[in-house]
């Protein structure tokens, strides 16, 4: 039997292997065509070049949309996380009315067809009559990121100790004291790690910000715009290698703050349960 | 004392409510207030550049009646669920795979698993054109082995090639609650199972299984209900008969300037959509509760 069990696991295994290779496939060939001195995105390659992106650097309209992408991208992370921690917090501390009903309009973006926020978002902009404009975008995407940011504060909150806070009060100190010199730092790795996993996510965005951009686009608007057009493809493919490499360096910090976050819980709540 | 008692949790719920208030809030304003509008504009008709608000049902009537929208949303619906299955059932020997044999790296394999999501949504869709294409990936490395003859052409600019594409895109909502599910799963239960006689097979199907429906339930709905919204993909590698119902949603808006149309279109199909949802979530329901007994 026990030779059955290890056959099966070899199985599994060659299957999550090639499960892997079908996840990342896609964003493998992004280098390899990058650096391919052809013109044309197919095998067999040529030869080995950095053509694609001097003309990255040479292309003009690139550099306003990578401007306005993190403008709208560092506006959406610091709101989202803002408007996210007050939710987390209350939903990690607090019972309230209707507390399930409200949790869960707040997180639903998670599950709503993203092209029915971005229409919904439109006709009512269009109602107002307010102009389209990175900051229109930057609604949308605030409203799409906050769940992200919620979930990752829970696990920060809900780790919380409180004694730690009512100590804080009890030795005098203000509330506003208090959550500056207990709360914060013990959810500050939560925190950046919200920040940085939003900023990704509105980095990337395209849906949204293809209906409620106006006249400035967002980086991923542009890369819509540009696909169009066979010839500027390869150059493309040197930009999406640039955001490829962004975003694995920032999902890689998340991912130590959201560590160092529940070790950081993980030593509080150890330390407790020892004293008690 | 009940006085005191219900002081103290109105005391509490007071200040609840008042820290989840600006998010709440924000999300009545930008979610709540124009998700109604929808609803409302839907009623109302397009008179070139203004707006007639004469409450109608003309657009429901367009949007149920005429062909084409009907083909693409029975598309829209045949595309989802095909992907949702593909999607739900090739997840879970990954999710099962992780949670009970990866023994200590796991999240490092959760990690791996999700990085290809915050990647370019765009860019991921277009490669799939580079590797599903004529001279794409695929065919070429086939024709090089002489496993073909001549290049497969039925894997780009059709239905295929937009299940694949998104089975694709949505793999990681589907592998993270079918993996959160197992992880919650009592190891002694599978350890009584077995003592009690039970082998690998019938313990996988009687207490693996069965513990496991919530996460299958959540991954289906989290794949299901966005799939149906999507409009990328069919744009680009669905050819004329991938098209689905949100690229229709889309030239209301855009090319064809009827937002009232639109809004009816988008209404409905989020209305199908949900009692599509429903009757899942109710059948898995009924599927557990027949299975605890």
């Amino acid at each position: 039997m026990t030779g059955s069990v290890s056959k099966k696991i070899t199985w599994l295994k060659m299957y999550a292997c090639a499960y892997m290779i079908f996840l990342y496939a896609p964003i493998a060939l992004l280098p390899l065509f990058a650096f391919n001195s052809s013109t044309i995105i197919a095998f067999p390659l040529k030869g080995l070049t950095l053509q694609w992106f001097i003309d990255l650097w040479e292309t003009d309209a690139l550099h306003g949309a990578v401007r306005n992408t993190l403008l709208v991208a560092v506006l959406t992370s610091v709101i989202s996380t803002f408007l996210g921690a007050f939710a987390a917090r209350a939903g990690a501390r607090y019972g309230f009315p209707f507390k399930k009903g409200i949790m869960g309009f707040i997180l639903s973006p998670l599950v709503l067809p993203e092209i029915i926020i971005a229409v919904s978002l439109l006709v009512m902009l269009m109602r107002l009559g307010w102009e389209l404009s990175l900051w229109t975008v930057v609604l949308g995407h605030v409203l799409i990121c906050m769940p992200f940011s919620i979930a990752v504060l829970s696990t920060a909150f809900v780790g919380l100790n409180s004694s730690l806070e009512e100590a804080s009060l009890d030795l005098g100190e203000t509330r506003i004291g208090t959550f500056r010199r207990v709360t914060f730092p013990l959810i500050l790795p939560g925190v950046i790690s919200s920040l940085l996993i939003t900023f990704t996510l509105s980095l990337d965005e395209f849906i949204i910000a293809f209906f409620l951009t106006g006249t400035d686009v967002t980086l991923p608007v542009y890369i819509w715009s540009q696909l169009r057009f066979p010839s500027k493809l390869p150059s493309i493919m040197a930009l999406g290698t640039i955001l490829l490499i962004v975003t694995v360096v920032l999902l890689l910090l998340a991912e130590i703050f959201r560590r160092k976050a529940s070790k950081k819980q993980g030593l509080n709540s150890s330390t407790t349960k020892g004293l008690f | 004392m009940k006085k005191i008692g219900l002081m103290i949790l109105t005391n509490e719920n007071k200040q609840g409510l008042l820290l989840v208030s600006p998010t709440f809030i924000y999300c009545l304003l930008l979610l709540a207030a124009p998700l109604f509008l929808v609803i409302t504009f839907s009623f109302w008709t397009q008179n070139y550049l203004d707006i007639d608000k004469t409450i109608t049902l003309n657009n429901y009537w367009e949007a149920w009646s005429k062909p084409i929208y009907q083909v693409l949303m029975l598309r829209s619906l045949k595309i989802s669920l095909i992907v949702t299955l593909a999607t739900v059932v090739s997840a879970f020997p990954i999710a099962y795979f992780v949670s009970f044999h990866v023994k200590r790296r796991k999240a490092l394999w959760i990690f791996l698993i999700t990085v290809p999501f915050w990647t370019s949504y765009l860019l991921r869709v277009f490669l799939w054109k580079v590797i599903l294409g004529y001279n794409g990936v695929i065919n070429s490395s086939l024709l090089k082995f002489g496993l073909i003859e001549q290049p497969i052409t039925a894997i780009l600019y059709n239905i295929n090639a937009v299940i694949i594409t998104l089975a694709h895109a949505w793999a990681p909502f589907a592998i993270l609650p079918i993996f959160v599910a197992l992880e919650k799963i009592d190891r002694t239960l599978l350890e009584a199972a077995e003592d009690l006689g039970d082998g690998p097979f019938r313990r996988f199907w009687r207490v693996t299984f069965p513990l496991a429906i919530p996460g299958i339930l959540a991954a289906t709905l989290i794949v299901f209900i966005p799939t149906v919204g999507d409009f990328v993909t069919p744009k680009m590698v669905g050819g004329k008969d991938g098209l689905m119902i949100s690229n229709m949603i889309q030239i209301q808006f855009g090319k064809a300037n009827n937002g009232p149309l639109g809004s009816a279109i988008a209404v409905s199909s989020m209305l199908i959509v949900g009692v599509i949802s429903a009757l899942i979530f109710l059948g898995s329901k009924y599927l557990s509760g027949s299975s605890k007994k």
